[in-house]
């Protein structure tokens, strides 16, 4: 036995330190927390934007006089949400709740989740159009960049076996029972979020940048195969809504995930770069 | 194990919503700030206009069948007009009233109704897109602008067309502005009828603005005088509209 083959059997039984891995590129970290500030903004000012008219059509037209599928508005002292049929009371929280001052309030979503938290219409517009170059840019450069170094190849795109029912089946019950992956396990995405990132990234997060285009007259003017593409301009901003929703979604479970995966070495791995795998659970 | 943990949930989690608030907070003062507003908010319209401008070049915007019409059209703005002038306009079909066109122009002159309807028409089905949010599909006939433009031989200095209307809120006539790339779009019509029939008051009798790759408030009603500027300084409070002055509504509203 050789002197490194001594050391190297004493390492193997030892108890291993954990192992650290190079996890996240420079562009995954960079676009990341660029979203963390963009997705914010574009958020709260959005729904400023949506509570000067509370209302979603579909079709290509859709103002006061025709049916919408989603309201959300007071009627007899109750705030109101109302999707198709179904009528909801939302006091307090939608159509008619308290600001910090006590005074209560008729617009669709409350002060404290829009930007601004007053209703101004043209600054929330400013808002959300200017940070909305930031996101619109930060997709595509980040999707070009990933197609570029293989990170959607590598690390994103399932194999044939994850996608197996079976297969996906046992990994929502492992996130189900908060089992996470462990040692080498850990040093690639489960099938899970493979399909969330991949579905936010090239799915949900096109479809906001494009909805919001297809809303604009003078895109319509340049790109007319917006419209066809989602079915008029209501319908585009009927989808731009729901894509959002799916994206707040997104963002509730991604962190609950952060911290129950371990926020620490979560969040410094998207700050560092580097990952320290979980170590196996020891017999 | 579950103690430490939690407790090291709790800091960060309470050092979140901390950090959050104040970002969110910051928000409103950042808003407020003329400095940012001025060399970041404003960004969003500056970089749409160049870019859609390139994009868009003088495409048309989307024209809708018959069938595809709204069947009701929402009016916005001002519905009605109390001036006794403008009373008496509309109780005689506009007979005596006259558009102005004036400014950096060779030939100023007036146009009666009569002399514009006689002009060559466009009729164009669009689609009315509100800056709140809503839209709705109709029909408008109207002259192109670019046909009085060559009327009244434009001045090279001239930059913008200036619209002058008869409705007001809180005292002040409303105004609008476009450049020249929109003026001279074929779509870009004065219009006086709606729907195959006469412009309705609600509407803007006896003229109103098709800007059509543009939001709502830049489709002027009630236009009574035209003007040809170089600069918008001088109009109203010097944004080149009414809400654009009023309430920081972008001038460029393509988007």
């Amino acid at each position: 036995m050789t002197a490194v083959d001594r050391e190297m059997a004493a390492a193997e039984s030892a108890p291993a330190a954990p192992a650290v891995v190079y996890r996240h590129r420079v562009s995954t970290r960079l676009w990341h927390w660029t979203n963390v500030v963009t997705l914010v903004v574009m958020l709260m000012s959005g729904l400023m934007i949506f509570n000067a008219h509370p209302r979603l059509y579909w079709g290509a037209y859709g103002a006061n006089q025709d049916h919408p599928w989603l309201e959300i508005g007071s009627t007899n002292g109750a705030g109101v949400l109302r999707v198709g049929s179904l009528t909801v009371e939302t006091t307090g929280v939608l159509g008619l709740w308290q600001d910090g001052d006590g005074r209560w309030n008729r617009t669709a979503f409350p002060g404290w989740a829009t930007i601004p938290s007053n209703y101004n219409l043209a600054l929330a517009r400013r808002w959300h159009l200017t940070f909305a170059w930031l996101f619109a840019a930060g997709i595509l450069l980040y999707l070009i960049w990933s197609l570029a170094n293989r990170h959607l190849w590598r690390d994103l795109a399932p194999s044939r076996s994850e996608l197996a029912p079976r297969h996906i089946a046992g990994d929502i019950r492992n996130h189900a029972l908060l089992r996470f992956p462990k040692g080498e396990a850990a040093r690639r995405y489960n099938i899970l979020q493979k399909l969330a990132y991949l579905g936010v990234l090239i799915v949900l997060i096109p479809t906001m940048v494009l909805t919001g285009l297809t809303m604009s007259p003078a895109m319509d003017a340049a790109w007319p195969w917006l419209l066809d593409l989602f079915g008029g301009r209501q319908s585009a901003r009927s989808i731009h809504f729901i894509a959002a929703g799916l994206l707040v979604l997104f963002i509730l479970v991604h962190l609950a995930m952060v911290v129950l995966a371990g926020p620490i070495n979560e969040v410094r791995s998207m700050i560092t770069g580097r990952y320290r795998l979980p170590q196996e659970k020891r017999q | 194990m579950t103690g430490p943990l939690f407790s090291r949930r709790r800091v960060l989690a309470a050092g979140g919503l901390g950090a959050t608030s104040l970002a969110l907070s910051g928000c409103d003062d950042l808003g407020s700030n003329e400095t940012f507003h001025d060399t970041i908010l404003t960004g969003g319209e500056r970089l749409a206009y160049r870019v859609q401008r390139f994009l868009a070049g003088d495409r048309l915007a989307p024209e809708y069948s018959e069938a595809e019409k709204s069947p009701f059209f929402r009016t916005n703005g001002n519905n009605q007009i109390a001036a006794p002038d403008y009373r008496r306009h509309i109780a005689d079909g506009f007979a005596n009233w006259r558009l102005d066109v004036s400014g950096l122009v060779e030939a100023p002159r007036g146009f009666s109704l009569d002399e514009l309807r006689a002009m060559p028409a466009r009729t164009q089905i669009t689609r009315h897109d509100c800056v709140e949010g809503w839209s709705a599909i109709g029909g408008w006939t109207g002259v192109p602008l670019a046909a009085l433009l060559k009327e009244v031989k434009v001045k090279p200095a001239a930059r913008f067309v200036v619209f002058r209307c008869a409705d007001q809120f809180g005292g002040i006539n409303y105004y609008e502005s476009i450049d020249l790339i929109d003026a001279f779009h074929p779509q870009t019509i004065l219009a006086y009828a709606m729907n195959g029939e006469t412009l309705p008051e609600g509407h803007g009798a006896p003229l109103r603005l098709r800007v059509e790759r543009q939001l709502g408030y830049k489709q002027a009603k009630f236009i009574m005088r035209i003007e040809l500027v170089s600069v918008l300084s001088g109009i109203g409070g010097g944004k080149g509209g009414f809400w654009e002055d009023v309430a920081d509504y972008e001038w460029y509203a393509g988007g």
